[in-house]
């Protein structure tokens, strides 16, 4: 099996279908380790987990605190607003003055996308990213591809449809790879004002109806309708919304019967998911949340074993290399 | 150099006399449970069983033990190692269990192993049983059924291989690279 | 004003408005140009040998922002200038987005005050075309242009209210001269701070679509060709940006476009790196939009390289790629940049370029200089078009460093200006320093 290399992670479109598979194999030597009587193992004894989050999450970081302190890491908690930190001190000055505190992995979520990013590029520190802006969610990612394998037995071959606010999604974006790499065929499903044209180009299906897709579904992933989005004009009502991309009871009488629902919560429920379906036999979003723990034990033990050297800066991005011309005649 | 310390030959009849030794001193085997150390001592664990079953008729408890969130070394490796599902489908309270390896040096793997099976329940005892025994121990451990003792220098390399994952059977002892 | 006489000898000597490029020697008395020719002698005069060089126009940058008065601490004239002087700059025009905004005579005067302290090369002010940018109500266009200004511009803050660009540009021909244009539909560019397209959609940031460029281009093509108004497009960086152009231009529109470094040089797969350097308005585009904007260079539709240079402070770009505020500086690496990427990999004509940096320019704004015509203000860049360097953050003139082509390795480099016949730069160096 591959060796895990990245002092980082940061996003599941740079990692390779070996790394993903790694991780997701240590994920399930970790899932065993949450079904002993004592839950907790000694690797990361000694060694600090600094959970930085700069926007409000409530889920995820408990689901990174339980997890690192399954691995007997030393926690530090940072919260707040992006916006405030952002206000005096840039956030690769926040993570400086963590790591000055000899902390070893910082898992950060911020609302701008690429902050996680810079960061890793600033600090010697682990990066795990949390959520970066519409960016990724690389370890909700893993959760998904882990939760999939769990019930189907398998990936590669199966229908994805992901269903909800594409644009917006880091969530979706994170499947996206990771069930590509992995040989899922993907289908992106929403209005046409939240679903970006360009996604088509990275190798995915689109669509605009849920009935039309629905019925060959193996797993549908449910995206959370953040509110603001109808003030923001993008649909015309939640209403509508729901008419066309809700899934209730109904609309599952379209779907295979070993359809799998999934959602990364918190669901409104009536909106995306009826309560029957949320709540339902097809429904794996409890398994979701506790396979997040298993996944995040496998992505701080794996990060939390680098110690790279100084990285070489990319000195010219986007230089553009085009062909060179004949000698032009004026 | 390399020389051959016991060949297949001496593997399997090694086993045989671990498994009389066990049966001296445990009068009912219903109460074992083999736990062999990932990778090797798994496959050892099983021999022992099947060991065992021929010579009681009785079927023994085998799980496997993937030690590597126990090492006390993890942080000065270069890279986290690769987990193994640890594997124990019983539980181990009350349990008379025998960690089984292939071989037993500094003692600091057998350390892992108890602080791993301590987690994992309450054996009513444990007990060691290793292929060979090469001496040079950094713990006070010592082995209750050693298939070999094989007086070694530090600097030397003992490799065992079975026939389960290394295309091969025989122990060797020769000068690290 | 010099009385010196000044023999430059042994260059390549190339200047578009006269159609010359060639060995040439170059004969200045009086501060301006007296003689082009060859072999020409001088005996009173200091003679320069400048064998393996380039002597050409001083260059005109139509687009800069030197923050003065109001963001000092980003740019003032003086630096401003010292940065235009060693990219070989000797006029630039200075776009109006100052605070307080240039849309009276006394802030024209404040400025030309202040660029005459300085006086290292020519300093034009534009005036707001509305007042406070605010799209409301016209300015004084008649009075600003008798306080020197050669043109008007909202720049970032385009006139959005089509009713009121019309009047801006009709009332314009009052003055004679051109309306500068930044052309983005506020609207459809939104919260973006890149492209929007398949990058965009991969890093999760909010894009800027084409149409928010093309959509008020097309606007404003339709408004100067109904009103006569002479319209400049200021940062072409789209394929139909530059065909909608060219298509007016055909039907004879009194339209004239720039186009900056950045966009037919960088793409937008730079912003893969998060690094807010690469954060400008307009974004950087597809390579294709690159590729088309050289053409478009190529063919004449884009009459003049501008650089937008746009400084601002390390604290204000290290804010992260959302917070931080568009603009890059470019004075320094522009033709150093362009030279590498264009004339030596891609055999870009070099007269077409030095073109879009002298006579071109110079007409849009009406100035006698961007010639070597004799008679003309001796303003002179030389360059060795095969000096090998890099632009480096801790050496800029510029006040700011936030350019993103540092680290890069170039080749071609500005050693020598002359303004008005009086030697600024010699040999890589400021003649005065402070």
């Amino acid at each position: 099996m591959a060796a895990w290399t990245r002092k980082d992670l940061l996003s599941l479109e740079e990692l390779s279908k070996e790394e993903l598979l790694l991780l997701l194999d240590q994920a399930k030597a970790f899932k065993e380790i949450s079904l002993r009587p004592i839950k907790k193992v000694p690797a990361l004894r000694g060694r600090t987990v600094a959970l930085c989050f700069l926007e409000p999450s409530t889920r995820t970081r408990a689901s990174f605190e339980l997890a690192a302190k399954r691995l007997s890491a030393d926690l530090l908690s940072f919260q707040g607003n992006s916006s405030s930190i952002t206000k005096g001190e840039s956030v690769v000055d926040t993570a400086r003055n963590i790591e000055a505190m000899r902390v070893d992995v910082i898992v950060l979520r911020h609302n701008t996308s690429g902050t996680p990013a810079q960061v890793a590029h600033a600090v010697k520190a682990s990066i795990i990213n949390a959520g970066d802006g519409s960016h990724e969610h690389p370890t909700q990612g893993l959760i998904d591809l882990f939760t999939i394998q769990e019930k189907k037995g398998r990936i590669e071959g199966l229908n994805v449809v992901i269903v909800g606010d594409i644009l917006h999604s880091r969530v979706a974006r994170s499947d996206l790879w990771g069930l590509m790499k992995l040989g899922a065929k993907v289908t992106l499903c929403g209005p046409p004002t939240l679903v970006p044209s360009a996604m088509e180009q990275l190798g995915a299906k689109i669509s605009y109806r849920l009935d039309d897709v629905l019925p060959k579904a193996d797993v549908v992933i449910a995206l959370r309708l953040q509110l603001e989005r109808q003030q923001e004009k993008y649909i015309p009502s939640f209403r509508e919304y729901t008419r066309l991309y809700g899934i209730d009871s109904d609309r599952l009488k379209k779907a295979k019967p070993d359809l799998t629902i999934m959602h990364p919560g918190p669901v409104n429920r009536g909106l995306e998911l009826s309560s029957e379906v949320a709540d339902g036999p097809q429904s794996v979003i409890l398994d979701q949340v506790t396979n997040g723990i298993a996944v995040r034990m496998a992505a701080l033990y794996l990060v939390a074993g680098i110690h790279p050297a100084d990285e070489e800066p990319v000195s010219e991005p986007g230089r553009i290399d085009l062909p060179v011309r004949e000698k032009q005649v004026r | 150099m390399k020389s051959v310390i016991l060949d297949a030959e001496g593997v399997r009849r090694a086993f045989i006399r671990i498994a009389h030794e066990i049966l001296e001193r445990h009068r009912i085997i219903e109460n074992i449970a083999l736990v062999g150390i990932r990778s090797r001592g798994v496959f050892l664990a099983q021999r022992l069983a099947a060991n065992l079953k021929e010579l009681t008729g009785k079927a023994v408890l085998v799980g496997a033990l993937d030690i590597t969130l126990y090492r006390d070394d993890l942080s000065m490796l270069a890279a986290n190692p690769i987990i193994r599902a640890t594997e124990i489908p019983f539980d181990l309270t009350g349990k008379q269990v025998i960690i089984v390896d292939d071989v037993l040096f500094t003692g600091r793997t057998i350390r892992a192993a108890m602080d791993a099976l301590i987690d994992l329940g309450r054996p009513e005892a444990i007990e060691l049983a290793v292929l060979i025994d090469r001496g040079h121990r950094e713990l006070p451990i010592r082995a209750d059924y050693i298939g070999k003792n094989v007086p070694t220098a530090r600097q030397e390399l003992v490799q065992v291989r079975l026939t389960e994952i290394d295309h091969a059977e025989e122990v060797t002892l020769g000068e690290k690279l | 004003m010099s009385a010196k006489t000044i023999l430059l000898k042994g260059g390549r000597l190339i200047d578009p408005s006269q159609g010359i490029d060639g060995q040439h020697d170059l004969l200045i008395e009086n501060g301006r140009i007296a003689k082009v020719g060859k072999n020409l002698k001088a005996d009173s005069a200091e003679t320069i040998e400048l064998k393996g060089k380039i002597v050409c126009p001083g260059f005109i940058d139509l687009h800069v922002h030197f923050r003065t008065p109001g963001q000092e601490h980003k740019e003032t004239i003086r630096t401003g200038s010292r940065a235009a002087l060693s990219g070989g700059f000797t006029t630039v025009c200075l776009m109006a987005n100052t605070d307080p905004v240039v849309d009276s005579p006394t802030i024209v005067e404040f400025i030309k005050g202040e660029a005459a302290k300085v006086g290292l090369i020519q300093v034009l002010p534009y005036g707001a075309v509305t007042l406070g940018l605010k799209g409301e109500n016209l300015t004084e266009m008649a009075a600003l242009q008798e306080a020197g200004v050669v043109g008007f511009s909202d720049d970032g803050m385009p006139v959005s209210n089509a009713g009121m660009m019309r009047r801006a540009l009709e009332y314009s021909r009052v003055t004679g001269l051109p309306v500068i244009d930044h052309c983005e539909e506020k609207e459809l560019s939104g919260h973006g701070v890149m492209h929007e397209g398949l990058t965009s959609c991969r890093l999760g940031l909010a894009g800027v679509p084409s149409e928010a460029e093309t959509v008020m281009i097309a606007r404003d093509l339709l408004l100067a060709e109904a009103t006569g108004g002479k319209l400049h497009i200021a940062h072409v960086s789209t394929v139909a940006g530059a065909e909608l152009i060219r298509a007016a231009k055909k039907r004879g529109v009194p339209v004239t476009a720039e186009v900056t470094p950045h966009h037919l040089t960088l793409s937008e797969e730079a912003l893969e790196s998060y690094d807010s350097r690469f954060k400008m308005n307009p974004p950087l585009r597809p390579k294709k939009d690159a590729q088309a904007l050289r053409e478009a260079l190529n063919d004449g539709t884009i009459d003049a390289i501008a650089t937008d240079h746009a400084p601002h402070s390390l604290s204000e770009k290290e804010t992260g790629l959302i917070q931080a505020p568009f603009g890059v500086i470019g004075l320094e690496t522009a033709l150093a940049v362009l030279l590498t990427e264009l004339v030596h990999k891609q055999g870009f004509s070099l007269a077409t370029l030095i073109a879009a940096w002298t006579h071109k320019p110079a007409k849009v704004i009406g100035s006698d200089r961007g010639t070597l015509a004799v008679g003309a203000p001796a303003d002179i860049t030389v360059f060795d078009p095969e000096q090998e360097w890099s632009p480096d953050a801790g050496q800029t003139a510029s006040k700011s460093k936030n350019s993103p082509f540092i680290g890069w390795k170039l080749k071609g480099r500005v050693t020598d200006v002359w303004v008005s016949g009086q030697a600024r730069y010699r040999d890589g160096r400021f003649l005065t320093e402070d």
